[in-house]
This record gives structure tokens, sequence and C-alpha cells, in this order.
């Protein structure tokens, strides 16, 4: 058997003696490559921006709504009823064993000024297990706690945003701030989180006690009434079972029957973004697929080239046959051909793929990754490739016949 | 057992739905260190004779024995290995590999040996050097004469030490002048190192350098008998 350096040379002369023709050939396999890296770097971009908003908002999250109103035989929509309030919140975390962490919200917008800036911004009142359920973190200053909501003292933590709208570079730790013309201490900065999946920036809001918000800026008719309830599971497999027992505890302490409909919504968040993170890698799959038929067709070329080459070179066949080469040591000469074709094309494919990549975050502004294993998957199927469409001709050649081949002019 | 036996060879090829007995019992036993001419008119079945013996063709009935191994019956990788172990070929029309160096060409048997490429590489050099070749072993075939082509032929054939030598037409393409060069350089090598030469032409000055010549008509030996030559 020919050894494998003597065999990787002969192929090299070969391909030298035809370089365009050899260029042209790998060309099919350099865009092939090329299109599968860029494509699955695009893919790959895009579900890594949602997985990283997913991160943002905070994981495992459920978000319990009130029911609608109705007014006159319209139906208002989701919130729109004052069904929800801080003892369901507490009750929640206390019966829903799947459940980690509540913190019921009510919220609004409103004017906040500070010294002669202001900024219209969103307002949440709410409880200090917010930061556990958004998993987010103080950049200074401390959070409101249990004492604050129970004296419903008038304290504030601020987003980014609200920083740098009213502070400039100031630190904003133990300025007064008015909203709704109420003095609030601000206490705390919140970390930057920002966009939201839905393009907001989640950094512009402020958290107060859920109990001064109620009390002395949005003013509630129902004591204790909330307007959403933010539900974390312990995990992922979590969320389904969170579901159900804060609907069937809901519907208990809101006294519903068993006809009637449901006064609240539970909306899983995070499956929500899952979804998109899902559609996402489809998408990028779909790219991907569509890309290596140009990987197939650049295959076809090598599988075309290999047989001219084979009818050409009938006669060198037939000289290595006469002086002792088996039936392998030609096959493995042509397969080794197209293996060097297609593996020095994947190679130039990847190269080209992560500049295109690179080009279409710089130009086009997306967020593009480039993983190891779409390199190493776009090598191998090359790889593949080379070997499935280089041994059709390998096998013809090694049929030939050496008298004939001999003879071939 | 002689070196090179052939029994009752028959090669049948249907043409058109006839028979065509290219090889009609051919029974020929030649020795180890025989230098040996065939001729006949084309057509004759000497160049059939000589495909099968070169084990490139097998018969379709009877036996040949090459160095005591039965030829008949194996199969294309067998036949490659006996090919390469046995047999040396010279062609009318060279058949060195383009675009590749003497040097190269005369290595080519050897890398499918499984021999080292120091050992390719001394062997090739040597066979050069006795061709009288020396310095020219990075030429392409392109680059040398056709008596020069011939040569490197022919140190291809010697190089893997094979004991059998087949020639065709050897000097098919060569002027007489070269012609008489080969002719004597084979005759050298087969009394100097005992190689066995078998050699098919229609030229009698060229079958002259022979010391036996098995004349081929209709698919059948006509006539068998020594030369003058010593």
């Amino acid at each position: 058997m020919i050894s494998l350096p003597s065999t990787i040379k002969i192929s090299f002369r070969a391909l030298r003696v035809n370089k365009m023709r050899s260029v042209l050939t790998m060309l099919g396999i350099i865009i092939g490559v090329g299109a599968v890296i860029a494509m699955l770097a695009v893919g790959a971009g895009a579900s890594h921006r949602i997985s990283g908003q997913i991160a943002s908002m905070g994981s495992n999250l459920l978000l319990v709504l009130p029911g609608s109103m109705t007014a006159g035989g319209l139906r208002l929509g989701a919130g729109t009823r004052a069904t929800l309030n801080i003892g369901d919140a507490e009750t929640i975390v206390k019966e829903c064993p799947a459940v980690t962490a509540v913190a019921p919200i009510l919220n609004g917008a409103a004017q906040v000024v500070y010294g002669d800036s202001n900024w219209a911004t969103a307002i949440f009142g709410t409880m200090p297990e917010i930061l556990t359920v958004r998993d987010w973190n103080l950049a200074s200053g401390r959070f409101f706690n249990d004492q604050d909501i129970r004296n419903a003292t008038k304290v504030a933590v601020l987003g980014q945003t609200v920083v740098g709208s009213l502070f400039g570079n100031m630190d904003p730790v133990g300025s007064i701030i008015r909203i709704k013309k109420v003095p609030f201490t601000v206490i705390g900065v919140l970390e930057s989180k920002g966009q939201s999946a839905m393009g907001q920036d989640q950094d512009d809001i402020i958290y107060i006690p859920i109990s001064t918000a109620q009390k002395k800026i949005f003013g509630v008719t129902i004591p204790g009434m909330v307007r959403s309830i933010l539900v974390k599971a312990g995990s992922s497999d979590d969320l389904t079972a969170s579901e159900r027992q804060i609907t069937e505890l809901l519907r208990q302490r809101h006294r519903i029957g068993e006809q009637q409909e449901n006064d609240f919504t539970v909306r899983n968040l995070t499956q929500i973004m899952q979804a998109a993170e899902e559609s996402s890698r489809v998408m990028a799959l779909l790219l991907g697929a569509v890309a290596s038929v140009s990987l197939l067709v650049g295959g076809i070329g090598i599988m075309n080239i290999m047989l001219v080459s084979v009818t050409e070179r009938t006669r060198e066949i037939g000289i290595r046959m006469a002086v002792g080469a088996k039936t392998w040591d030609i096959r493995f000469q042509f397969i080794i051909e197209a293996l060097t074709l297609s593996l020095t094309g994947g190679i130039l494919g990847i190269l080209l793929g992560i500049a295109a990549s690179e080009a279409l975050s710089a130009l086009a502004q997306w967020p593009t990754v480039i993983s190891s294993l779409s390199i190493l998957l776009a090598f191998g199927f090359s790889g593949l490739v080379g070997i499935f469409f280089g041994f059709y001709p390998a096998y013809k050649a090694s049929r030939l016949n050496p008298i004939e081949a001999l003879r071939y002019e | 057992m002689r070196f090179l036996e052939t029994k009752e060879l028959y090669k049948i090829y249907e043409v058109g739905g006839q028979e065509v007995h290219a090889l009609d019992g051919v029974s020929v036993a030649i020795d180890r260190g025989e230098f040996v001419a065939i001729m006949g008119p084309s057509g004759s079945g000497k160049s059939t004779f000589m495909n099968i013996i070169g084990c490139l063709d097998e018969p379709t009935r009877g036996d040949y024995f090459l160095d005591g191994i039965e030829v008949a019956g194996l199969d294309r990788d067998e036949l490659a290995e006996i090919r390469n172990r046995k047999v040396g070929f010279v062609f009318q029309g060279f058949n060195l590999l383009p675009r590749t160096s003497a040097l190269e060409n005369v290595e080519l048997p050897m890398l499918y040996n499984n021999l080292s490429a120091a050992e390719r590489k001394k062997r090739a050099m040597d066979a050069l050097r006795m061709l009288g070749l020396k310095g020219r072993e990075q030429h392409a075939p392109s680059q040398l004469s056709g008596g020069q082509q011939q040569r490197v032929a022919i140190a291809r054939a010697l190089a893997n030490e094979a004991p059998l030598l087949l020639a065709d037409e050897p000097t098919g393409n060569l002027d007489t002048k070269t012609s008489v060069e080969i002719m004597e350089l084979l005759k050298g090598l087969n009394s100097a190192s005992g190689i066995t030469i078998v050699l098919v032409t229609h030229e009698p000055e060229i079958a002259a350098y022979s010391r036996r010549i098995i004349r081929f008509r209709d698919g059948r030996v006509q006539s068998d008998e020594a030369t003058g030559s010593s």
C-alpha cells in the first residue's frame, strides 16, 4: 500500500498542474462553507441576543394580571379591574411550593423633579423581593426594606437612565427628588440592565415602597390593590406547575365558581421569550440548511472535475497499475485529491465566512456569534463532501482495465 | 519447475457473436536468465501472450506459472502485487509519467512496495547511474531524448529488482543508432545481472540480439528456435 505522504505529494502535484481549474473547483466549496459559517453566525447572534434579554428580564418569570372590567357590555381588556391585592401576593409565595419569590407591583407614570431638571418616568411601587425576582443588583446605596414598607417611607431607588437624566454624573444617593410634588430621599441606584426584548429601556424606572405608592402617589380605590404580581418559579421546569398552583389558589381566594371565568390572567413571560429564542434558532438552522445546499453544489463541482481528471489521466492510471498499484492505491490517490480540494476550500471558506460575519456586524449592525462548533462542523462537512463526491471518480479510476488504460491516447 | 511456464493457454474473445481465439493453446517454458524474442505478424497473438505473462491480463483457459506462482485465477490486486514484485515493463511509447522527474519515475514501482523513502531514492539513483543518466535525475520526460526516456523506463524496471523484464517493441519509436544502443544495453544487462528478458518485436535485426526466437501465428507457436547470438 502506498504511503500517505507520497499520496498527498502526488495530489498536490496534480492540482498544481491545473491551478486555475483547481481554484475554480474550490470556489464552490469556499462559497458554500463561507455561507454556512456566516448564516450560523447570524442565527447564533440573534438567539444570543434574545437569551441575553431573557437573562436581563429575570429568569423563570410569571406575570399575574387582574381580569378585565366590563362596563356597559364593553370588556375593557386585561388589567382594567382591581382584582389583585397584596394579600394575593403574600398567599402565592406561602402556598405555592413551585414559587420562590413574588413582588406585587403598583405602577404608573409621573413627572420627577430634581432641582431645576425634570423627567417623566415609570414609578413602580413594589416590595424588596423585586430584586430577587428580576435578578437585579444595586450599583450603589441600599434598597428599601420591610420596615420601609410598613412605615410607607418616602424613599426611592433609581434606574440608571433616571440618574443620567436628573443628576448627570453626580451621585444621587442622599438627594431629595419630588415625585408628583411629594419629596423622596434617594437611597440607592440600580445596575444597568439595557433594553428589554420589546425594546423598552429597563433602566428608565424608579422603585418606591408599594405602601408609599398606594397611599401617597397613586391612591387606590380598594385598599391593598396592586396592578400586577411578578412571580419567580424555582426553575424553568417549575413554570407550568407554578402557573397551575397560582390559578387554583387565586380562584379559591377570589371565590370563583366552577362555571365562572377567571378574574385574572397568568402569563408565562419566560415561555414567551423561549419561544422567540426557539424560533430564532429554527431560523438559523433554516438559513444554514439553505447555505449547505451550495456546499452540496460545490461537492458536485468537485466530482465533475475529478471525473474529467480521471479521464485525462487514464494513461497515468494505466502506468501506475502496470507497476503494481492496487485498487485502493488508485482510489486513495483520487480520494485524497478530492479531499485536498474540499478541505483547502473548506479552510478558505471558513476564513471567508468569518470575514463575512464581521462585515455583517460592522455594516448592518447584526449581532453575529461564530462558534468553534460551527467551524468544526463546516470543516468536517467539507471533508465529507470531498470523500463522498471523490469516491465515484476514484472508483471509476480503480476499475479501469490496465491494458486499455496504457493504450489510451 | 521452470521460471516461466504456460500450459495450453487459451484467450478467447467474443466479437459480434463470433469466437476469436487470440491464443489457441500456447505452451511455452522459459528459464531464468534467458533472452527471448517473440515475433509474429499483427494479430498473431504475441501481444495477448505478453499481456498474460506480464500479469496484465488473464487467460480464458490454461495454466501459467511465474517464479513458482500459479497466476491463473488470481484477482486484480494479487496480479498487481505480482507485477510489482516480479515484472518490469518497457513499452514502445516509454510510458513515463509526464511532468515527473526521471528519479520519481524510477521510484514509482517502489512507491507501491512499502520501501522507505531513503531506500527508494538510493535504488533509483543507482539504476539511473548504471544506465548512464547521472545528472539527469531531475529532468522531466519532456526534457529527455527518446533514447534517454527509454533508459529511464529500463531503470524503472530494474530498480525494483524484478526478475522478469518484458519489453514490448522497445525500439519502435527510436532511430537506428539509438535502437542499437538500447539493444546492446538490454543484452549487457541480461548477461551481467541474469535478468530474464522477453522482447516483442517484428524487426529481425532487433530479434537477433536475443538467444531464442519464438514465432507466433494465428494464436499458436509456429516455431521456437535458438539464434546464433551468444
